[in-house]
């Protein structure tokens, strides 16, 4: 194996004192230890080349958050992303600073974003006595809540969710998660509060599109999306069918249930509310639309010719639970 | 204007835990740190927090004895007295707050073991304790609505009167330098692991809390006292927890043997740190190692057993080195992890400057004397971080008000300008990378006079250059180049102490082991090194000793 490789970067930098802020492109070229992280490359740029590049770094072992950033277009904790890995054979690297949070200068993003929607889920445990010692409880159920423990608070997946891309209200993959150490947690006393409140707030649990990219990008298995539909799971057994997020499930139930397929023209008036008429009114000119452009699905469904067999699939799993 | 009642520097588990006490007292309080909290050093310990819980048949005196032998007797025994007795309390107050502790069979606190003590007393989560801890206190932090200076960095402590008033730092985020008065300060700053290369620690551990303490007169106490810790990665310093062997892994050298037999036949690989160190080293030295290393077998304990219990240590070795360890062992060498000695305090985390307290690794009480027993760093941050916040509320309840002095806001503006304007000389980190390895080679596992004064030597080259060093980002917002630069400072402030300490003590005890002089010498160095700053004396440091505090363990012979 030769001594060094040859690591080829492609940086996006931001200045914010240049007249308002300046945003441009640099390159760099440095030679690491093959076995080299992008971290290690970029410390050998800050050092050795360019001291006015700015990014945040401190444990180098995956477990303080401070170094996530995008390689590549994807959000990544750069400490733990070995150059050989995104880059096989030499191919030069696009690192960006993250997404959905404002740069305040070359690599380094505000914590704001991040820790306001965090915040946002009253993040510590509320427990309804105190015990002399130490609360009693299994270890299976505390060893369940390391999956949210995990955490580092990196924001990878905030910065990749594609709900707050277009919706800045949505509380975030990572709050969610950690809501749902909370609410899975015995030692907490407010969990069906906490459930509810989640359920009926704006930007709440139900804005998710399960688009699956915080569980790509998560780097530590927290997998947030997956905690999502847990938390869905449990508002709704908590009995909190009142939102557009549930009868959206219900009615994709529902209609594939009785008509082997999806009704779409019912399942956005079952999700709105039929009594919801500024819901109702909102939809009109997106049918309007659709119907325009030959998009607009039959308002009365098609039943698919094996919607027995769908039936038969319902009946055996709903035996089974 | 900034004020409080009580500033604290650092967010980490010592300095959050005191937020938390000065807060219950009903004082104002605030953090300020160079990092958002949930990024301290604290999140590093992986594998516990030690704690004698006597309903569980334990008793705090054996805590204190396997502390105080791991210490090689340089511990003060009164101060190991308060952080054993306090320790069960303190640990069950981080489960109440919401640590997920791990269980045992019947729901309550579950252990591990750990090196140096024979029995389980280590309380864990997977091998994140750290992180699990930091994690909940900054929840807590959250729920009392904690003041937070996050990302400034402090250059000055403000001591006026002979006592402390405040600081001098810089709000990164803009580049702004600001007075921050406060009645008393807690410095909970981390250690100083990057005045030596390679180390454990992250590139945040610049010594900046014990170097602040330093200049305002405070000794720094037992600074040769380095712990290098058994097991960490080839090359990047890593670290591999000792949780693994205190779940029963192997070490080996080149052809298989686990050479702690011959070391420590009782204790085998849970020897204290600076044995098995030691043990290594010279299995390295001696041509049975591989490449500069032994190895580390984990295999016997099954993948769902390490993924289960050790699964952060199996994602760094995958993540890292390519290396299953439920499938083959994983090559490890020591590495500078952690430093015993540091700013002397009294078991109330108090200085000999009124107003000023210190807490956490940059503290020394002294718990760890010459070697620190795995899983007392994180008890000695929840215990002396939480009586130095107590202690604080009962001091600022004799202070009449703030300070009015600006002078050093105006020095400290000045100097770093200097700083600034300074024409293109050498880069910080060519200067970092010179006293740094002149650091672990001179005062490694092995030391000796030759070696310390080579280590002298290699410090003197780097004084010499650091009216050279220029930054070149010479702008306001998130100047990390300027950062540096002042952590470069306040690093050479640390390794100077450390090599006067090593200079002085003639013996070999704990991490200080010198092959010149292989004999621990309780006649004469059963003491503490004192290193002052003194601009007038050799080195800039002055040298003094104290007497070690012995209760009811007369020293003997360390045997494992």
């Amino acid at each position: 194996m030769p001594d060094t490789m040859n690591v080829k970067l492609q940086v996006k930098r931001f200045d914010p004192a240049d007249s308002g802020g300046k945003t441009w492109w640099q390159e760099y070229e440095v030679d690491v230890h093959p076995d080299s992280t992008v971290l290690d490359s970029l410390i050998e740029v800050r050092e050795q080349e360019d001291g006015t590049l700015a990014l945040r770094c401190a444990c180098r072992a995956s477990i303080c958050g401070s170094c996530g950033m995008k390689v590549n277009g994807n959000a990544k904790l750069v400490c733990k992303t070995r150059v050989v890995d995104v880059a096989p054979n030499g191919e030069q690297l696009t690192i960006e600073p993250m997404g959905n949070q404002h740069v305040v200068r070359d690599l380094v993003i505000s914590l704001d974003t991040f820790f306001n929607q965090i915040n946002r889920v009253q993040p510590f445990l509320q427990p309804s006595f105190v015990p002399e010692a130490e609360y009693t409880t299994s270890n299976e159920s505390m060893e369940n809540l390391l999956t949210s423990m995990n955490c580092i608070m990196c924001g990878c997946c905030v910065s990749d969710c594609t709900v707050l891309e277009v919706d800045a209200n949505f509380i975030g993959p990572a709050a969610l998660a950690k809501a749902w150490r909370f609410t899975e947690d015995p030692r907490d006393s407010k969990r069906d509060e906490r459930l509810k409140a989640l359920n009926d707030e704006d930007g709440g649990m139900w804005d998710c599109t399960r688009c699956m990219k915080c569980v790509e990008v998560c780097p530590k298995g927290v997998a947030p999306m997956d905690r999502i539909m847990e938390l869905r799971e449990a508002a709704i057994e908590a009995g909190n069918t009142n939102t557009s997020g549930y009868r959206h499930t219900e009615s994709f139930y529902n209609s594939v249930k009785k008509n082997g397929r999806l009704d779409e023209t019912r399942l956005a008036i079952d999700s709105a509310g039929w009594t919801n008429i500024p819901r109702l009114l909102d939809l009109a000119p997106i049918g309007i639309a659709a119907m325009r452009k030959g998009k607009l699905p039959p308002l009365m469904p098609h039943k698919s010719e094996d919607h027995k067999k769908v039936k038969d699939l319902y009946k055996s799993v709903e035996d089974e639970s | 204007m900034y004020e409080h009642d009580v500033l604290i520097i650092g967010g980490g588990i010592a300095g959050l835990r005191a937020a938390v006490e000065v807060t219950r007292a009903g004082a104002d309080v605030a953090v300020i740190s160079k990092v958002h909290p949930v990024r301290s050093h604290s999140n590093a310990a992986q594998g516990g927090i030690n704690a004698p819980l006597t309903d569980r048949g334990d008793d705090w005196e054996g805590h204190a004895y396997d502390t105080i032998k791991g210490a090689d007797f340089l511990a003060d025994q009164n101060a190991v007295e308060v952080m054993s007795s306090e320790a069960g309390e303190a640990v069950l107050e981080l489960e109440r707050m919401g640590v997920i502790f791990s269980r045992g069979e019947d729901g309550k606190l579950g252990t591990r073991a750990f090196g140096g003590q024979k029995v389980a007393r280590t309380f864990f989560v997977g091998a994140i304790t750290g992180s699990a801890i930091l994690h909940v206190l900054f929840e807590q932090s959250l729920k009392l609505g904690l003041n937070v200076y996050e990302e400034w960095f402090v250059t000055k402590l403000i001591i006026e009167d002979g006592t402390c008033r405040g600081v001098v730092a810089i709000d990164l985020k803009t580049g702004d330098m600001h007075t921050i008065k406060a009645k008393a300060v807690i410095v909970a700053a981390g250690g100083a692991g990057r005045v030596f290369e390679p180390s454990t620690n992250a590139l945040i551990c610049t010594g900046d809390g014990l170097s602040l303490a330093y200049r305002a007169g405070v000794p720094l106490m037992d600074m040769e006292m380095i712990q290098y810790h058994p097991t960490t990665l080839a090359r990047t310093g890593i670290l591999m927890s000792e949780a693994a062997r205190g779940e029963g892994a192997y070490l080996l050298n080149a052809s298989g043997e686990r050479f702690m037999e011959k070391i420590a036949p009782d204790y085998m690989e849970l020897a204290s740190r600076d044995v098995v160190s030691r043990a290594e080293q010279t299995e390295i030295d001696e041509g049975r190692g591989i490449d500069g290393n032994v190895l580390l077998d984990l295999r016997h304990l099954g993948r769902d057993f390490i993924e289960q219990r050790l699964g952060y240590l199996q994602e760094v070795s995958v993540e890292f080195l390519g290396i299953d360890m439920a499938e083959q062992p994983v090559p490890v060498q020591p590495g500078m992890h952690y430093i015993m000695g540091g700013i002397k305090t009294d078991v109330n985390g108090a200085t000999n400057v009124p107003g000023l307290y210190a807490a956490g690794e940059c503290a020394n009480v002294s718990v760890h004397g010459a070697n620190r027993l795995g899983a007392n760093s994180l008890l000695d941050t929840a215990v002396f971080g939480r009586r130095s916040g107590a202690h604080a509320v009962e001091y600022i309840k004799d202070v009449a008000g703030h300070s009015h002095a600006e002078e050093d806001l105006a020095s400290e503006k000045a100097r770093i300008q200097a700083l600034l304007d300074r024409a293109n000389g050498e880069r910080v980190a060519t200067i970092r990378g010179d006293m740094a390895r002149g650091m672990t080679k001179g005062i490694g596992v092995f030391r000796d006079q030759a070696s310390m004064e080579g280590a002298l030597e290699n410090l003197k080259n780097v004084k010499s250059r650091m009216g050279g060093f220029s930054i070149e980002n010479k702008g306001k917002v998130f100047n990390t180049d300027l950062m540096f630069g002042l952590e470069l400072e306040f690093m050479v402030d640390c390794a100077e102490a450390v090599v006067a300490g090593a200079l002085t003590r003639k013996e070999s005890r704990g991490a200080h082991f010198r092959t010149d002089i292989t004999e621990r010498d309780d006649e004469n160095w059963l003491k503490h090194t004192l290193m002052y700053r003194d601009e007038e004396a050799e080195h800039d440091v002055r040298v003094e000793t104290s007497d070690v505090t012995i209760t009811q363990w007369e020293p003997v012979k360390r045997v494992y």
